[in-house]
C-alpha cells in the first residue's frame, strides 16, 4: 500500500500542476466573479452606506414592466437576429464548402474574416458613416436624384438588426463551413440518384448532417447578440433599449451596483434557459453540439 | 549556480521595480473633464514642480462610479460638480475632507470658494473647492430654429426629429423649470419632487419624436449641430461658443426660464496617494494666468480671482453675447443633491428611454 501510494504521488502532483492553469482560470476568472455578483445582487440599500440581504432587486425586475419588457425585446430581437444570420450564412457556407475548390475557397473565408481584424467599435462607426443622414448612402441617393432630401437610415430597429447580423456572421459561417466540408459528396449524389429533388436532398441529407453546427452556431450567435452592447447603442439611438445597456446604466450612471448585479445574474440565467430550451426543441445535446 | 542566478535575477527585478517606482513616485493622477488639464499647463506644472500629471477624462457619473468601485482609490485628485459631492460622500465614503491650510485662499473668488465649501459639507466637514463654472442652456441654429427660446420650445412640432439633448438629470431639471415648476425648492421633499419628475417624464415622452438622438459626449452633439442633422440642442455654453466659431448662425443662448449653473470642484479621493501634489496642482492652476489658459482650452471661466482679464477677447465677447445682466441673474445654480433623489430621477430617465 505504502509503495503504491508513493508511486502515485508524483503522478497526482503532475496532474494537479497541469490542471492548475485551468482551475485558476475557472475559479478566479469565472466562478468567483459570478459568486461576488450574486452576493452583491442580494443586497438592498436601506440607508446611505447600510445594506441588508434581501430579494428586492430581483422583485424590482419582475414588478417594473420597463425592465422585463426590455429583456423580452432584447431576447426576441436576438432570436430574430440569430435566425436571419443562419438564413444568410447557410448558402454562403454551402458555397464555400461545396462549390469552391482551392484558392477561391481560402480567399472567400479570409474575406469573411477580414472585417474582424478591426475592432467592433470601428466596424460600427463604419456603418454609422454609411448610414447617417449626412452619410455616404444618403448623399449618393441624393446625387443620383433618387430622393430630394437626406434620408436617415440610422436609429431604427432595422439598423440594429443589420449591425447585429453583420457582426455575428462569422461565428455562423465558420462552424457551418467546416461541418459541411465533412459531408461526403457521394451522399448528396446518392440522394439525387434515389429520386430526390433539391429540396428533399437539402432537408433529409444536408440539414441533418449540419445540425450540430447549426445549433452550435446559433448558440454562439444568440449569446453574442444578447450580450452585445456597442451595436444596439450606437446604431439604435434614442429607442435602442438593450438589456446590457440597462445593466451598464445601473452600474455607471445610477451607482446602483446591487440592481445592476441582479440584472446580470438574471441575464445569465434566463439566457441559459433559452439556450437549454433551444437544445431541447432541436433534440441536440450540449456536449454533442460543442464537440 | 542556477539558484543564485535566479536570485540575482529576482534581485535585479526588484531593484528595477523600486527604481521604476521612485521615478514614478511624483505623479498626480487626475480624474477630470476634457479640456480642464490642457497639455501646456501640464508641461508647465512638470517644469515647475517635477511632478507628472496623468490625466483621465471623465464625467460626473463616471467619476463617482470609478471612485466607488475602488472605495476612493486609483486617483489623487478628482473634479466632480459641487452639487454632487456631499451625496456621493454620504453614500460611498470616497473623499477626504479638504485641508484649507494647504490652499492659497487668496487665489479664489471669495464668494465662490465659500459657496462650494458650504455646499460640499458632509458631517460638518467640507470636501470641495471650486475650479471651473459654466452653464447649460440652449444651442440654437438661428437660421433654422430662430423661435427656440426655452427648453420646452424644443418640443415644437416644427422640429420633428431635429433636436438633441442628453438623457440625464440636468435635462429633467431644465424641463421642470421651463414648465414653470421649481425642482430645487422640492429637493428636500422627495414626494413633491417625484410629482414634479413625473410631469417632466410625460413631457419628455411626448417630446421624444422631436429628438434625433440623445447625445452622450460633447463631440457627438457638436457633430449633429455641425452637419445640420439637428437645429437646436440642450447643451453646455462652451460647446455652443465653439460651434459659433465654425458656423456664425449657431450660438449658445440662455433660455428664458434660466440657464442652469454648475461649478466643477476639486476633491481629494479618500485613498489619494499623493495629496501634496494634489494641493500643489490646485494652487498652481488657480493662478490667474494659468487659469486663463485653462479657460481658453475648456471654454469656461474659472473661480480664480483676476483671471478674467487674461482671457482672450473673443471668448469674453461670446460670453457677453449669450448673457446679458438679466440672464446672469436668472442663472439657476444647482444646490447640493440630497442622497436618494437620483433614484427617482433614474427611474424617470429609464421610462423616457423605454417609451416609444
Amino acid at each position: 500500500m505504502a509503495i503504491k501510494g508513493k508511486s502515485n504521488t508524483p503522478l497526482k502532483l503532475g496532474l494537479l500542476l497541469l490542471l492548475c492553469p485551468l482551475l485558476l482560470w475557472l475559479v478566479l476568472l469565472v466562478i468567483l466573479p459570478q459568486l461576488t455578483m450574486l452576493n452583491i445582487s442580494l443586497q438592498e440599500r436601506v440607508a446611505p452606506r447600510i445594506y441588508e440581504y434581501g430579494l428586492s432587486n430581483y422583485i424590482e425586475f419582475f414588478t417594473e414592466p420597463l425592465y422585463w419588457n426590455t429583456f423580452l425585446r432584447t431576447a426576441v430581437m436576438s432570436i430574430i437576429a440569430t435566425i436571419l444570420t443562419l438564413i444568410i450564412a447557410f448558402p454562403i457556407s454551402y458555397y464555400i464548402a461545396k462549390m469552391l475548390r482551392g484558392r477561391a475557397k481560402g480567399l472567400l473565408l479570409v474575406l469573411c474574416l477580414v472585417p474582424f481584424w478591426v475592432s467592433e467599435l470601428v466596424r460600427t462607426y463604419g456603418w454609422m458613416i454609411l448610414l447617417r443622414e449626412s452619410g455616404v448612402i444618403s448623399s449618393f441617393l441624393q446625387y443620383i436624384g433618387f430622393t430630394e432630401g437626406p434620408i436617415e437610415f440610422l436609429y431604427t430597429d432595422a439598423t440594429i438588426m443589420l449591425g447585429l447580423v453583420y457582426s455575428s456572421m462569422l461565428f455562423m459561417v465558420v462552424p457551418l463551413t467546416s461541418t459541411l466540408e465533412s459531408l461526403d459528396d457521394s451522399y448528396i449524389e446518392a440522394g439525387y440518384d434515389l429520386g430526390g429533388n433539391g429540396l428533399s436532398v437539402f432537408w433529409h441529407i444536408i440539414v441533418p448532417h449540419a445540425k450540430p453546427a447549426i445549433v452550435s452556431g446559433c448558440i454562439v450567435v444568440f449569446m453574442l447578440t444578447l450580450g452585445n452592447y456597442l451595436t444596439p447603442i450606437l446604431l439604435g439611438g434614442k429607442s435602442s433599449l438593450w438589456f446590457t445597456e440597462q445593466i451598464f446604466t445601473q452600474f455607471i450612471t445610477r451607482f446602483n451596483w446591487q440592481q445592476g448585479s441582479a440584472f446580470g445574474v438574471l441575464l445569465l440565467s434566463i439566457s441559459s434557459l433559452i439556450v437549454w430550451l433551444g437544445l431541447k426543441l432541436s433534440r441536440q445535446s450540449f456536449s454533442k453540439v460543442m464537440s | 549556480m542556477q539558484i543564485s542566478n535566479c536570485k540575482s535575477l529576482i534581485a535585479v527585478g526588484f531593484t528595477l521595480c523600486i527604481t521604476a517606482q521612485s521615478v514614478n513616485a511624483e505623479t498626480l493622477r487626475l480624474l477630470t473633464w476634457g479640456g480642464y488639464a490642457p497639455k501646456t499647463v501640464v508641461d508647465m506644472f512638470k517644469a515647475e514642480t517635477g511632478i507628472d500629471v496623468e490625466v483621465t477624462k471623465s464625467n460626473n457619473e463616471d467619476m463617482i462610479a470609478k471612485l466607488s468601485a475602488t472605495r476612493g482609490g486609483g486617483f489623487d485628485l478628482a473634479q466632480p460638480s459641487q452639487d454632487r459631492i456631499a451625496s456621493a460622500q454620504a453614500e460611498f465614503n470616497i473623499y477626504k475632507p479638504i485641508d484649507l491650510s494647504k490652499i492659497d485662499k487668496s487665489l479664489f473668488v471669495a464668494s465662490m470658494l465659500d459657496s462650494t465649501l458650504q455646499s460640499s459639507i458632509y458631517d460638518g466637514k467640507s470636501y470641495g473647492v471650486p475650479h471651473i463654472w459654466g452653464t447649460s442652456g440652449l444651442i440654437v441654429n438661428s437660421e433654422k430654429a430662430a423661435d427656440v427660446k426655452d427648453y420646452t420650445d424644443l418640443c415644437n412640432d416644427a422640429y420633428m426629429g431635429k433636436v438633441t439633448y442628453r438623457l440625464k438629470r440636468p435635462t429633467l431639471i431644465a424641463f421642470a423649470f421651463s414648465m414653470g415648476l421649481d425642482p430645487f425648492a422640492a429637493y428636500n421633499d422627495p414626494a413633491e419632487y417625484e410629482k414634479i419628475m413625473l410631469k417632466v417624464q410625460d413631457k419628455l415622452i411626448s417630446c421624444k419624436g422631436n429628438v434625433k438622438a440623445y447625445w452622450s459626449g460633447g463631440d457627438a452633439m457638436k457633430n449633429l449641430m455641425r452637419t445640420d442633422e439637428t437645429v437646436a440642442a440642450m447643451a453646455w455654453d462652451a460647446g455652443g461658443w465653439q460651434l459659433h466659431d465654425d458656423n456664425q448662425a449657431i450660438n449658445f443662448i440662455a433660455p428664458t426660464s434660466g440657464a442652469l449653473g454648475w461649478i466643477d470642484a476639486f476633491v481629494i479621493p479618500r485613498k489619494s496617494k499623493n495629496e501634496s501634489a494634489a494641493y500643489k496642482w490646485i494652487n498652481f492652476v488657480m493662478q490667474p494666468k494659468i487659469a486663463a489658459m485653462i479657460t481658453d482650452a475648456a471654454g469656461n471661466f474659472t473661480a480664480s480671482k483676476g483671471a478674467d482679464e487674461f482671457v482672450n477677447a473673443p471668448l469674453r465677447a461670446k460670453y457677453q453675447s449669450s448673457f446679458d445682466t438679466a440672464s446672469i441673474d436668472n442663472i439657476k445654480w444647482y444646490p447640493p443633491v440630497p442622497a436618494g433623489l437620483e433614484m427617482i430621477e433614474g427611474k424617470v430617465l429609464d421610462r423616457v428611454k423605454a417609451a416609444k
